[in-house]
């Protein structure tokens, strides 16, 4: 992961850094940290992009990272839409590109 | 605006002005541990220098956005202020280390933190090198990583060396 | 959907919601603090420089650290403060005075408050340019947060845009993470922020480049450069470019207070370009033309984190105040005092100027509900 191993002033306690946990990035295995959000958590993979515009298919990653901006919205277990920039990270979180507007699982839906 | 303006206005010091402040030269070259110099031309809400002044040299502010003011006859060049400055805006500067040599003593965030007996090199007001310094004390007075680090090198730069950089 | 009743909602949690809090909950009032983050503290959490102000602002303190001191005030208080993290305040509803909230992206709920601080802060301003969207354009808070929350690496080499104090002190901080800053650009004549923080930078080498912009991001997936332009005194571009290479551009091209409770509540708005945004018109107690509703901290105009916590301070007085309950008014005079102090010197005279315009001796009519 790419980690800010030193740093002058913050020891790395300071550091909100959970338990290692593993998740998945379009299929791929991960690592990262517990309660860190998802998009930081793949910033720490190399991962910058994470969705892509329904019209014209550019490339979105992460802008404001205080969940008001959507530029960082992915699929996150299924669920599209997911402010990824404020939703901490679990273990086994299967954490997808969002290509287009997102389409709910229809299971999902049913089960409500 | 001519050119001197807009280097200032990018933060380079070009000239004195009120709070940019060195000591007076007569009184500097005779002065054991030093005497503060004060880069902190612009008015803002700030006073750490002078509350933590141990002994009044830094002038009390009437207005918390007051530029610094020093009684020089006060000034120990104990560095606390270089040490409790937020802007890193106060440097001590000891004439008498040597014929040749000043001893700077200068703030200090980054890393690597170096230690006694390094050689750093000494930047000017634009990162520009300008000479070799070894290091002679290293002190974090406040326990806050804001070190002060001691380093001498050639006297003829006192009016310009104001950072270091370690290593690489 | 979960029901929640207090009696004063404070509507973020950082500088200015944490000191409005305290200061409510210190004279018995029952204070909910929701916070759209996953933890309290706002921006101060991302500082690692040393204040400025002086010792009442904790002037010379770094701000993570002036987050735990706030903090643990918060504790003092705890058996009348509850904290809702991860959960944003989504909707007034003045015929019942009833809030929404969002928990996490699933869960919604109602809050009932008598009373409500809104000090939601602020968000970043972005420019227009081709290929602004481009991975790798981030904001300054963003950076922050990758590097100084969570000791992630924002990338290897920055394009830093905008001179003010955040651009200035975010330049300081990538470098204290080890990461390269290519240059400043500014497309003023003079540097927005404090100067010293400028002088900070420039003496570590870093180039400000006033009366340059950003022209374009280039890259195809990822930001992989940027081309900067010079501007004349019209800002209109004067032809002269350079093409630099860089993974991240950093935008500190300014913030919006954030405010859109207050204008569902009905408070009086303004567009007040010196306090960068649409804000509330609000009195000496931080309240608004809504008798239930106060601001306080960037949300009321952009502004130090020095100045939020004193407004907040002032607005958890008065809406304590408000509730009946025994408060020491005379506290009133002591915050404006500090916060005339922190407006007093060059950079506060744009503050000064921008609250003149919001400000009310008194309301003439009052939407009294």
């Amino acid at each position: 992961m790419e980690l800010i191993a030193e740093h002058p002033v913050l020891d790395a306690s300071c550091f909100k850094r959970g338990e290692k946990v593993e998740f998945t990035f379009d299929g791929r295995s991960m690592d990262g940290y517990e309660g860190a959000p998802i998009a930081v958590s793949l910033h720490a993979n190399g991962i910058r992009v994470y969705r892509e515009t329904p019209e014209m298919k550019r490339a979105r990653g992460f802008f404001c990272a205080i969940g008001k901006c959507s530029s960082c919205f992915m699929v996150v277990d299924g669920v599209p839409n997911v402010r990824t920039c404020v939703t901490p990270l679990r273990a086994g979180m299967r954490v997808e590109t969002q290509h287009g507007r997102g389409r709910a699982a229809i299971t999902a839906m049913l089960s409500e | 605006m001519d050119e001197n303006e807009s280097i200032f206005n990018s933060g380079v010091l070009t000239d004195e002005l009120p709070g940019a402040i060195r000591p007076p030269q007569d009184l500097w070259e005779g002065k054991k541990s030093g005497l503060v110099v004060v880069e902190c031309p612009q008015r803002i809400p700030c006073n750490p220098c002078a509350t933590s002044c141990p002994t009044g040299a830094i002038c009390a502010f009437s207005d918390i956005n007051d530029t610094p003011r020093i009684d020089y006859k006060k000034c120990t060049g104990c560095a606390i202020c270089v040490a409790v400055c937020p802007g890193l805006a106060c440097f001590v500067v000891d004439l008498t280390f040597n014929e040749d040599y000043a001893l700077y003593k200068i703030p200090y965030e980054m890393l690597p933190l170096p230690s006694k007996g390094d050689t750093v090199t000494c930047l000017g007001r634009t990162g520009e090198a300008l000479a070799s310094g070894i290091v002679e004390t290293v002190v974090e007075p406040k326990h806050d990583r804001t070190y002060v680090i001691h380093v001498s090198a050639p006297k003829k730069l006192a009016n310009d060396i104001r950072a270091i950089k370690v290593g690489g | 959907m979960t029901d929640i009743s207090t009696d004063i909602l404070v509507v973020g949690g950082g500088p200015a919601g944490l000191s409005a809090a305290s200061e409510a909950a210190s004279y018995g009032a029952r204070v909910l603090i929701v916070e759209s983050d996953l933890q309290l503290g706002g921006q101060l959490v991302k500082q690692t420089h040393k204040f400025f102000g002086s010792r009442d602002e904790y002037a010379g303190t770094r701000g993570y650290k002036i987050a735990d001191i706030l903090l643990s005030e918060i504790k003092e208080n705890e058996q009348n403060v509850k904290v809702m993290i991860n959960t944003t305040v989504t909707g007034y509803y003045s015929e019942d005075r009833t809030f929404t909230a969002m928990s996490g992206e699933e869960s919604y709920m109602c809050i009932r408050a008598q009373r409500a601080i809104v000090a939601a802060g602020a968000s970043e301003r972005l420019i227009p340019f081709p290929n602004n969207d481009l991975p790798g354009v981030y904001g300054a808070g963003a950076v922050q947060t990758l590097m100084n929350v969570y000791g992630v690496v924002p990338g290897k080499r920055v394009l830093m845009v905008g001179a003010g104090n955040i651009g200035l002190i975010v330049s300081y901080q990538l470098m204290q993470a080890g990461v390269e800053v290519a240059a400043v650009v500014e497309a003023m004549p003079k540097i927005g922020g404090y100067w010293v923080h400028a002088a900070k930078i420039r003496r570590l080498g870093v180039p400000i480049l006033l009366r340059h912009s950003i022209k374009e991001a280039v890259g195809e997936r990822v930001v992989e450069g940027a081309v900067i332009m010079e501007l004349d005194d019209k800002f209109a571009p004067t032809g002269q470019e350079l093409r630099m290479d860089c993974d991240v551009i950093c935008m500190a091209v300014g913030l919006s207070p954030t405010t859109e409770i207050l204008s569902q509540a009905g408070c009086r708005m303004k567009y007040v370009p010196e306090l960068c945004g649409l804000v509330a018109e609000r009195d000496r107690a931080m309240r608004t033309s809504n008798p239930d509703f106060w601001s306080a901290g960037d949300a009321t105009g952009i502004e130090e984190a020095s100045a939020a916590m004193v407004e907040g301070r002032i607005a958890g007085l008065c809406a304590a105040d408000s509730l009946g309950l025994p408060v020491k008014m005379t506290k009133l005079d002591e915050y404006w005092t500090r916060l005339d102090h922190l407006r007093a010197g060059e950079v506060g005279s744009k503050i000064r100027a921008g609250i003149d315009k919001v400000y009310r001796d008194k309301w003439e009519v009052r939407l009294d509900g």
